[in-house]
């Protein structure tokens, strides 16, 4: 019983929250590649708002978020009991603990065995908020440990455009605009790539998707209802 | 009253049907981008005709609200595109969450003295101040403009279409409802019949630079043939035959100028549309570009012309 209450309202939220997002930013989803329901993989991410894992997960079409896992702070969402709820029920976190000094488990390891259960993740490999103005920070190594943990792992490059102008750091309301979710080629780590090579290139391929990047060719577009 | 809405919405469909038919018999001979696209479009009005048919159907209230969210719309594709800084951000805020309400507020209570001035005057004045109070001067003049331009587009000029309805036309209360079929219809068939003219008779570019695909005889034959359609239609209107076509050929012919001077600031944006919330069109800018230029002075010439 309770249990079924939980997950209505968690049904609820899920609702409430993708309404907002698409009405406030009304994401056109751009897509280089088609993406199917396929294997799990790991959307990676430009990282300039805190709003940056909602927007991609209120973009996708509904079965594809339902299998997500955005990778999100255990010490941000994870302290009450409302926000434990919301990240565990509503966004289907993966917590990882931030402090390397402080944690028990192996963040890596958690990442590879949602994906082998068959979860996709979220990650925004810059490790932070991106305060500007470089376009992109350097990325972590984590992306490449967990390609060495569970080879094969598929990375998809997204370029988010235009969500700091919605909600500028330190602003307190949103103004609508018309936010971009480009999604590029996945990736994965070659054979005998070494790990700043891989870096290099997973950062290449998130920044080749900036809206003034050289484009190669028009992406198509899915529509879909906002 | 009832009526003639159901003669008009029957007639739209109809037009749908044979144009959906039409699409399926030429599709052999066309290729397959050019015919995707007509599909969409083709869909698209579909979505947009029964929309309106519910609209029309709640009265008042619907259009209204309807209007309403296009001028949401409308703005947020219009501030995407803009020149801004962290220092516009509450200029924008209000833009939305005061302005945008308080105008279709006005309407709601008919309170012309109001919404005929509030944005040209009222938010005219606050929105610079607020980005001045943030202090930056770098490219103020630009920034405020174009969130004014903004303003007066998307909430200003779309809200004057549901403005016709507060119009007391002596022998024709209760059915200004009419007036708005009557508006939109004539701008956007004028829309689709200069693109019929120009596809099949176009041959002098009209603004090359603007828009590569507008010619005169496209413009000319839309913009008379949607007269006719109005003069035709006249019996929605207060108006007679001969100032139905006179009515129609300024909606038209500001309905063209519109969309001429929108494409002009898409061009300068680097964009080619507005936005994509309408799959086919664009974005909603896209179809109400003739709308926002016709609508306030389509308004005012009737209010004119046709109220003691």
């Amino acid at each position: 019983m309770r249990a079924a209450v939980k997950r209505l309202a968690a049904r609820f939220f899920e609702g409430a929250i993708v309404t907002f997002a698409r009405f406030v930013c009304a994401p056109r989803v751009m897509l280089d590649e088609p993406l199917d329901a396929g294997p799990s993989r790991v959307f990676i991410a430009n990282h300039g708002s805190n709003a940056d894992t909602i927007l991609i997960w209120a973009a996708l079409p509904p079965e594809m978020r339902r299998s997500l896992r955005p990778v999100a702070a255990a010490d941000y969402w994870l302290t009450s009991r409302f926000r434990a709820f919301i990240g565990r029920d509503v966004f289907r976190i993966l917590p990882v603990e931030r402090d390397p000094e402080a944690r028990t488990g192996d963040p890596i390891a958690d990442m590879a065995s949602a994906l082998e259960a068959g979860h996709s993740l979220i990650l925004f490999p810059e490790g932070r908020r991106n305060p500007g103005p470089e376009r992109l920070l350097p990325f972590k190594t984590g992306i490449y440990h967990l390609s060495q943990a569970r080879p094969g792992t598929e990375f998809v490059p997204i370029w988010i455009d235009n969500l700091n102008g919605v909600l500028p750091r330190g602003e307190l309301v949103p103004v609508p605009l018309i936010c971009t979710l480009r999604f590029g080629a996945a990736l994965v780590l070659e054979r005998d790539e070494d790990k700043a090579a891989f870096l290099a290139r997973a950062e290449a391929a998130v920044l080749a998707l900036a809206p003034d990047a050289p484009a190669e060719d028009t992406p198509q577009e899915v529509a879909h209802g906002a | 009253m009832a009526l003639e809405l159901a003669l008009l919405f029957g007639g739209l469909f109809l037009v749908l049907i044979v144009a959906s038919v039409v699409t399926d018999y030429i599709a052999p001979r066309i290729d397959a981008e050019t015919l995707a696209n007509l599909r969409d479009r083709l869909r698209a009005w579909w979505a947009m005709i029964g929309i309106l048919a519910v609209a029309f159907l709640l009265g008042r209230a619907g259009l209204i609200i309807l209007f309403a969210f296009c001028s949401f719309a409308v703005l947020r594709e219009f501030f995407t595109l803009v020149d801004r800084t962290r220092a516009d951000h509450y200029a924008l805020f209000g833009s939305f969450a005061l302005a945008l309400p308080i105008q279709y507020a006005a309407i709601w209570i008919e309170w012309y003295g109001f919404y005929s001035i509030y944005i040209p005057v009222y938010a005219f004045l606050l929105a610079p101040v607020l980005s001045v109070l943030r202090g930056q001067t770098e490219g103020f003049l630009a920034r405020v403009s174009q969130v004014q331009w903004g303003l007066m587009i998307a909430v200003f000029c779309i809200s004057h279409v549901p403005a016709l309805l507060s119009l007391d036309i002596p022998g024709f209360e209760g059915r200004q409802i009419l007036l708005v079929a009557f508006l939109l219809l004539v701008v956007q068939s004028s829309d689709v019949l200069q693109y019929v003219w120009g596809k099949t008779l176009g041959r002098t570019k009209l603004a090359p630079q603007v828009s590569p695909s507008k010619t005169w005889e496209g413009l000319i034959g839309g913009v008379l043939s949607a007269s006719v359609i109005g003069a035709l239609l006249h019996g929605l209107t207060p108006f007679g035959p001969v100032a139905a076509f006179g009515m129609a050929f300024l909606a038209a012919i500001m309905g063209a100028f519109g969309g001429l001077v929108l494409s002009a600031i898409k061009r300068d944006r680097g964009v080619k549309d507005w936005g994509h919330g309408i799959a086919g069109h664009g974005g909603f800018l896209d179809r109400l570009d003739g709308v926002a230029f016709a609508a306030p002075v389509f308004f005012h010439l009737t209010r004119y012309a046709w109220t003691p």
